[in-house]
């Protein structure tokens, strides 16, 4: 659990949801439907995320779980997606934040070597969290920005000058408004 | 993107204007926020609410014994547990309230109660509530009670409520019949209705929508005996509202035996300012068990309990000449209430409505009327943009069927209609005055922003894929800075409207702003420390913001109507100013100079014309922190406080443009652009009005093409959960091209409109406007919304609506 041991038994029909916030007190993942929809109770498990509403505690034993508190430590700088969200105001009540940041944060990673996300693939690996503020497209920019980061710190395949520019013009746009 | 203003820019010249990063947005990005469901009191017991699973019934009998011995069980009740708890009430009553000392609103027919006990009127109307040890046992017991109903007939239409012989829901209302409320000239709207050369006309269906904050409501009640004081963490949009709501209204308790406290609130969009059963029940059940009572929505429990927005039968009527001008315009609504007259429901279906459905137009006569009616179906409340989102539409539709029936291009009739600018404040003849107003300076620049020239080539191009692409036009006046108190009264609100801040600060020069408001998610501990940092000359950083407690917080209604910034945040300003005056009285004293000749400037005081005779800010808090050698009309310390009650409300505007693409052989309506040129007067932060003209917009576009509350004919509300109410996901949206005009408002000192929910406003009306476009030569004149495939697609066959 975020790199430490957890032993405890659970009883078969306990949610991972229910285990993270009521019995280890991680209230960071979040619970907005009872139908697996929105997407604010994203964990990441061995890696990939996963929806922890949709995941019994039991079947989770022996992996990895990753939770927003393992993101960063209490009050500590924010990874380099939360940084860029941030600078995007990609968020409002944020109660949708912490599973969107663990969603976005397994597209971020696997795209930082190689070729950074389109639009529409940000938008595609999105749909799985819903926001009812912001209505995304902070979000998107603020995905488009971390990539950007993420590939420029990159020794092999930094970002070119155009999309360096991209970029920068839809945060110049949202200071205007 | 060039803003347009032909205005000067803010005053203050400071940190207000610019787009400083959210201050909230770290804390909120780490998972570190807390909200409702995440406050874990000592003791807690866990509390969960059995709704009616039936629409309109009577209840014969309730058995509960089985439940009370599950384990965990700590207390089961019904409605005769709390037979000396009074009927939630509503507070917003159309029609005016003509005394200075109206009488508490306890009476109302048809009040909701915090439990039923005879008759359940909508599905999930909640009957009995459970506490046990765990949710879960909460839960299970709830399983265990058997209820005995006998099913009475249903109705869920607000026009279909209103007809003979139709389901009465409440003995003390007959003919389910809540309001008949009119604005405007009827006698003058008839005649030049009468006399017009051509007349249009159009029956709407403004559906059912539910606003779904991701967040659950929730509450937790905690009682502590040793006092008689009772604390309620709940997610509300206005913990002062609910204070006052409860306390004497409901639990009758005295109002400083209650304290409220919004924690971090995941959202809201008008829901969460009303006041349910639960938040009574908590309270209540706290005091009976000796233990903080928490109870937590669900998702389905928010679809069927939680108040939803719009529900508009209308039929409307434009007049206009041959050439193109606008003489009249008429509606008649059937508004739909719901199963209980929610808090301030039955203010949103008939105010906050029929006073808008002119729009930005200069019209000689109009005219509306409401009939608002109970149904068996969920209270109605607000949702982002209520009321103000149903006018935009009916009268954007009907400019779109009148140009269509003339002949004439949409944007070249609404462009000679629009109020020119040289009228304001405008009288509209429904009852609003408009306080400023450019409308086209803000229409010229959306439609060369959006390219609406090109619309014809792009057309063509359009069908060479397979699409049809249609382009609609929408613009609309939103009233918002819900807050002239004496004005509020007119429209039959009960209680004021006014906003407060306390500004203190401290003796090492650091500041404390506290507000009535409440934040949703608006970032208001940015915002205001902006305000204030600007007036003071101070940095922003130096700035704490507090709010949502009212043990802590002055009185004020909290976040509502798009209300924050025009309504609490010139409360901030005028402190500001009050600490800025009292630094000058100070200052002279302490510069040994006449008042007159001191100047405050960049968190200084310093002697006119000498620079080096001056005082910090810091230096000046810390001096009168100590007092020592104040005369004595100069009292110690900084601390200062301001009511703010506006003379009138204020009235921002916009144009929107939505171009679409409808696929041939699908159906699918896809927006491909968007274009809004909103006017919000003087803006805070670019950055956090940015994102709530974006979210607002996607809001809008989810009712035209994807959301309903959909009731089937037994009243069951068969859209109750996220599976079968669609709401826009990051697919369903493309980015859009934003722009701004800046027209203050005379109404406050920022010169601030509102802001956070008017771009929700058009965006239906331009979707629905651009589909009809895009399928005109089919003969289409309307379709209804959600504008879903299935729809277009048997209109694409030729079917009718």
């Amino acid at each position: 659990m975020n790199g430490r041991p957890e032993q405890f038994s659970a009883q078969p029909n306990e949610l991972l949801v229910e285990r993270l916030r009521d019995g280890l007190g991680l209230t960071g993942t979040k619970v907005g439907c009872d139908t697996g929809q929105c997407g604010t109770c994203v964990v990441r498990l061995d890696g990939r995320s996963v929806k922890s509403c949709l995941v019994l505690t039991a079947s989770a034993a022996g992996s990895e779980v990753a939770t927003i508190e393992g993101e960063t430590t209490r009050g500590g700088d924010l990874t380099g997606l939360q940084e860029a969200l941030r600078q995007e105001h990609g968020t409002q009540c944020g109660f949708c934040t912490p599973g969107m940041v663990m969603a976005l944060g397994e597209l971020v990673e696997s795209t930082a070597g190689g070729e950074a996300p389109t639009e529409p693939e940000i938008r595609e690996w999105l749909t799985g969290n819903l926001c009812r503020c912001t209505g995304y497209h902070s979000v998107v920019r603020g995905v488009q920005r971390a990539c950007a980061a993420a590939r420029a710190e990159a020794p092999a395949g930094a970002a070119g000058p155009a999309e360096s520019a991209a970029v920068a013009a839809s945060g110049a746009a949202a200071q205007e408004v | 993107m060039t803003a347009v203003t032909g205005e000067a820019p803010a005053a203050g010249g400071g940190v207000l204007g610019r787009p400083l990063d959210s201050r909230e947005d770290p804390q909120l990005l780490r998972g570190e926020a807390t909200y409702v469901a995440d406050i874990d009191l000592p003791g807690t017991a866990h509390m969960a609410i059995l709704g009616s699973p039936v629409a309109h019934a009577r209840i014969l009998s309730i058995e509960t014994k089985a439940a009370e011995q599950l384990p965990g069980v700590l207390k089961v009740a019904t409605a005769a547990d709390f037979t000396d708890v009074m009927p939630l009430p509503c507070i917003w009553i159309p029609g005016g309230v003509e005394s200075h000392f109206p009488p508490h609103p306890y009476g109302l027919p048809g009040a909701r109660p915090v439990l039923t006990g005879d008759t359940v009127r909508h599905v999930g109307d909640p009957i009995v509530v459970v506490v046990a040890e765990t949710p879960r046992q909460a839960a299970a017991a709830l399983a265990a009670i058997a209820v005995e109903y006998e099913p009475l007939p249903v109705v869920t239409r607000a026009d279909e409520a209103l007809a003979e012989g139709a389901p009465q829901l409440h003995e003390a209302v007959p003919g389910n019949l809540n309001a008949y409320w009119t604005c405007g000239d009827k006698d003058r709207t008839d005649a030049a209705i009468a006399a017009a050369e051509v007349t249009v006309e159009l029956d709407l269906v403004n559906q059912r929508t539910i606003n779904s904050p991701i967040e659950p409501r929730g509450a937790v009640g905690d009682y502590d005996a040793a006092t008689g004081e009772y604390t309620l963490y709940a997610s509300t949009q206005g913990p002062h509202n609910h204070r006052f709501l409860l306390s004497a209204l409901v639990l009758g308790i005295p109002f400083n035996k209650l304290r409220v406290i919004a924690p971090t609130v995941g959202g809201s969009f008008g829901t969460k300012g009303y006041l349910y059963p639960d938040m009574a029940l908590v309270l209540l059940l706290s005091k009976a068990l000796g233990r903080p009572v928490k109870w937590v929505d669900t998702r389905t429990g928010l679809m069927n309990s939680t108040v939803q927005g719009r529900d508009h039968r209308q039929h409307v009527t434009l007049a206009g000449t041959r050439d193109g001008r606008i003489t009249a315009v008429r509606c008649t609504s059937y508004a739909n209430l719901g199963a209980y007259p929610s808090t301030i429901g039955p203010g949103v279906a008939t105010a906050l409505m029929g006073r808008s459905i002119s729009g930005m137009y200069d019209i000689d006569a109009a005219f509306c009327e409401v009939y608002a009616a109970f149904t068996n179906t969920v209270p109605l409340g607000a949702q982002r943009g209520s009321g103000r989102a149903e006018a935009a539409f009916l009268m954007e539709r009907l400019v779109d069927r009148y140009a269509g029936e003339i002949g004439m291009d949409p944007a070249a009739v609404r462009r000679s209609n629009l109020v020119p600018k040289e009228k304001f404040p405008y009288d509209n003849g429904l009852g609003w005055t408009y306080d400023s107003g450019n409308y086209l300076l803000n229409f010229d620049r959306a439609i060369e922003l959006s390219g609406y020239a090109d619309m014809p080539a792009r057309k063509a191009e359009a069908r060479t894929r397979g699409k049809r692409l249609g382009v609609g036009l929408a613009t609309y006046v939103a009233i918002c800075g819900v807050g002239p108190s004496t004005r509020m009264s007119q429209e039959g609100m009960l209680g004021g409207t006014w906003e407060s801040a306390n500004i203190r600060v401290h003796p090492t020069g650091e500041v404390t702003v506290i507000v009535g408001s409440a934040s949703t998610g608006q970032s208001h501990g940015t915002v205001f420390a902006q305000v204030a940092a600007d007036e003071l000359g101070i940095d922003p950083d130096t700035v704490q913001v507090l709010e949502g407690d009212t043990q802590k917080a002055p009185y004020g209604q909290g976040t509502y109507g798009s209300r924050s910034y025009s309504m609490a945040a010139p409360a901030v300003a005028l402190t500001a100013r009050k600490i800025k005056n009292k630094l000058i009285r100070a200052g002279a004293v302490f510069l040994g100079v006449p008042e007159d000749k001191v100047v405050y400037e960049g968190g200084r005081v310093h002697e006119e014309g000498n620079e080096e005779n001056g005082k910090t800010f810091a230096e000046l808090a810390m001096a009168l922190w100590y007092g020592w050698g104040l005369p004595a009309e100069i009292e110690p310390a900084l601390d200062e406080t301001t009511h703010f009650d506006p003379p009138d409300f204020n009235y921002p505007f916009g144009t929107h443009v939505a171009v679409v693409e409808i696929d041939e052989l699908t159906g699918e309506t896809e927006v491909v652009s968007y274009t809004a040129v909103d006017d919000a007067g003087h803006i805070g932060n670019p950055k956090i009005v940015l994102g709530q003209i974006e979210g607002s917009i996607t809001h809008g576009l989810g009712q035209a093409l994807m959301e309903a509350a959909v009731y089937d004919e037994q009243g069951l509300l068969v859209s109750s959960d996220l599976t079968r109410y669609a709401l826009p996901r990051a697919a369903d949206v493309p980015f859009f091209t934003l722009d701004k005009t800046v027209t203050p408002s005379p109404h406050n000192p920022l010169g601030a409109k509102g802001a956070g929910e008017i771009a929700t406003v058009p965006p239906a009306a331009a979707v629905v406007n651009a589909v009809v476009d895009a399928l005109s030569d089919l003969g289409v004149q309307h379709i209804d919304m959600p504008v879903t495939p299935e729809k277009v697609w048997r209109r694409l066959r030729g079917e009718a609506q």
